[in-house]
């Protein structure tokens, strides 16, 4: 077919090769990340989503300030309701996180993977952190543009914030924080349940359905669902104000860390032993 | 130097490779041959660290595949072809394999041209036809410049020139002093490609031994004889000890166990008269069928051999 010689040097000849690294595995989930179309599509819808819908809900909540009720005024939080768009958008990061591992199941690319990287733990490390720090660079430029837009919106209208009132720069800088834990999550869900289906399914009722599902439950299951439940409990870092059976910011962020590791240390155990 | 001791899978009630131990040299095509579902492609997953094995080992180069330091530059494999993401670019999907094991991109682009994709470079995985499909997995097979090498059927959907192209690839593997593995369930195929055959059947390890071996030792030699007095002559066929079975006529007989000299002085001895005589030679196929026959998973029904 061509006359190029299969190998350098021969089998017996070679070089000493060196041992595969962490780093070299880093480099290949990188490149896995960035070459196929998902990706991109993902990544775009966060930020579209969420600047945009917060946009929108920062100017529709402004507009209606003036005809709220006292106590509404009372409540006024003009950072949450500029980062309400963000919210929404965790969604795409959710879909991405699960399809970037189970994809591989569903193609049959997981095997030629762990071929080339045996040491399984590596690769579900390498993917859970280039898919947790790319979500957090997006995930902070998403949220300030988010607030600087809200704010720009609501401020003439209705009393706006600044990032330097209490609280408010934290609750901006956690929303980044609080996708990259909702990024490691997704990832270990899709490794736990390899099937893109399932993982989005479990994902999102995960972070979404059962909170609804606690507001119709009376008072006494609804209070520590609200307070514990982890999505819930890390986004107590991304508000700016705390209502009643709500953790503090950083020990509710730390709930969500801790049941992200659990979940993490179970889809590692599997992957290691689990026939692939 | 690929060795299993004692292999066994089982998935539930299955019993998908039973007590399979084998070494597999360097410097020769080894062909791993048998039905569908005889458990090679179980094998070869348990080689390559994808499944463990129920009990037993195997070790590539004296060590556990999944302990290997480098494992892309020690062994290079080619299990499914299929088995990637379509919407990733070939030369990406090299990248993220070399990139992995630390392997420079610059062989990325040798590889592409050693399995002359070099054009199709840049196009997406899904829009590979099979046949080139096949190549990039070959191609992610060489990219660690390795001295062990594993493919499972790596001439599915190639075209003759294709499969030309992978059998003479096979045998330079093999000539620069490499182990190289090629699973096949066509018997043709691995007689031009083999040096040395593992044949199993229903997981178990059937005949281990060089291609021209294994013709002779299992090719059955019979003779096909046509004559008015068959009956007679199957009597004393039969008497000097060979095997006579009934033809396709009630004049024609296939006698095994003598050969078609010894028949037709036997005939003449006794003044049978002959319209027939020939010696039939069991081709490779028949062969492997006959060895593996009891050993088929799966089997039309009313199918009979």
């Amino acid at each position: 077919m061509t006359g190029a010689t299969i190998a350098r040097t021969g089998p017996d000849h070679r070089a000493a090769f060196r041992a595969s690294t962490f780093a070299d595995v880093l480099r290949s989930e990188w490149v896995k990340f960035r070459s196929v179309r998902s990706t991109f599509w993902a990544l775009t819808v966060t930020v579209v989503l969420g600047v945009g819908l917060g946009a929108v809900i920062s100017a529709a909540a402004a507009h209606g300030y003036a005809k709220s009720s006292a106590s509404a005024k009372l409540s006024w939080d003009p950072t949450g309701v500029s980062q309400a768009g963000v919210a929404i958008a965790s969604l795409a990061i959710v879909v991405l996180g699960v399809l970037c591992i189970s994809s591989e199941y569903s193609s049959g690319m997981i095997r030629t993977s762990l071929i080339a990287v045996p040491k399984r733990g590596r690769v579900l490390a390498a993917k859970a952190l280039v898919f947790a720090v790319v979500t957090f660079v997006v995930g902070e430029v998403t949220c300030f543009a988010a607030f600087f837009v809200g704010q720009a919106l609501i401020s003439g209208h209705a009393p706006h914030a600044a990032l330097g009132d209490p609280g408010v720069a934290r609750a901006v800088v956690g929303g980044g924080l609080y996708l990259a834990a909702l990024a490691v999550l997704s990832v270990a869900a899709g490794a736990l349940l390899r099937h893109p289906a399932a993982g989005i399914a479990c994902t999102m009722a995960v972070v979404l359905v059962l909170p609804l599902i606690a507001q119709a439950l009376p008072d006494s299951w609804r209070n520590p669902v609200t307070e514990f439940w982890p999505t819930q409990a890390g986004a107590q870092l991304t508000s700016v104000y705390h209502s009643a059976h709500t953790l503090q910011p950083w020990p509710g962020f730390g709930v969500m860390c801790l049941f992200v590791a659990i979940v993490y240390a179970i889809a590692w155990t599997l992957l290691d032993r689990r026939d692939a | 130097m690929i060795e299993a001791h004692g292999l066994v899978k089982r998935y539930g009630s299955t019993m998908a490779v039973n007590d399979l131990s084998f070494s597999i040299r360097p410097g020769m095509v080894t062909g791993f041959l048998g039905p569908n579902g005889a458990g090679k492609t179980t094998t070869m997953r348990m080689i390559l660290g994808l499944d463990a094995p129920t009990q037993g080992s195997v070790t590539v180069g004296g060590r556990s595949y999944r302990d290997l330091p480098a494992p892309m530059r020690e062994v290079g494999a080619l299990l499914d072809a299929k088995a990637l993401h379509g919407g990733r670019r070939a030369f990406d999907h090299l990248l993220c394999l070399a990139r992995s094991n630390g392997i420079p991109r610059s062989r990325v682009d040798e590889v592409l041209h050693i399995v002359g994709l070099q054009s199709v470079a840049r196009r997406r995985a899904k829009g590979l036809s099979l046949g080139m499909g096949q190549r990039l997995g070959i191609a992610s097979a060489l990219l660690g410049d390795p001295a062990v090498l594993i493919f499972d059927e790596p001439v599915n959907g190639l075209d003759p020139d294709g499969i030309h192209w992978v059998r003479t690839l096979m045998r330079e593997l093999a000539a620069e002093g490499r182990t190289v593995l090629v699973s096949s369930h066509l018997m043709s195929e691995m007689a031009l490609t083999a040096d040395h055959l593992l044949v199993i059947g229903k997981g178990r390890l059937i005949a281990d031994t060089s291609v021209d071996e294994f013709v002779q030792s299992s090719s059955q030699q019979s003779v096909h004889v046509r004559s008015p007095q068959a009956a007679e002559l199957a009597a004393l066929c039969r008497d000097a000890g060979a095997t006579v079975q009934a033809g396709t006529g009630p004049d024609v007989i296939e006698i095994t166990g003598m050969d078609s000299a010894d028949v037709g002085k036997l005939a003449a001895a006794h003044g049978i008269a002959l319209f027939e005589l020939i010696p039939v030679k069991a081709s490779l196929e028949e062969a492997f069928m006959e060895l593996t026959q009891d050993s088929v998973e799966y089997r039309a029904a009313g199918e009979t051999r």
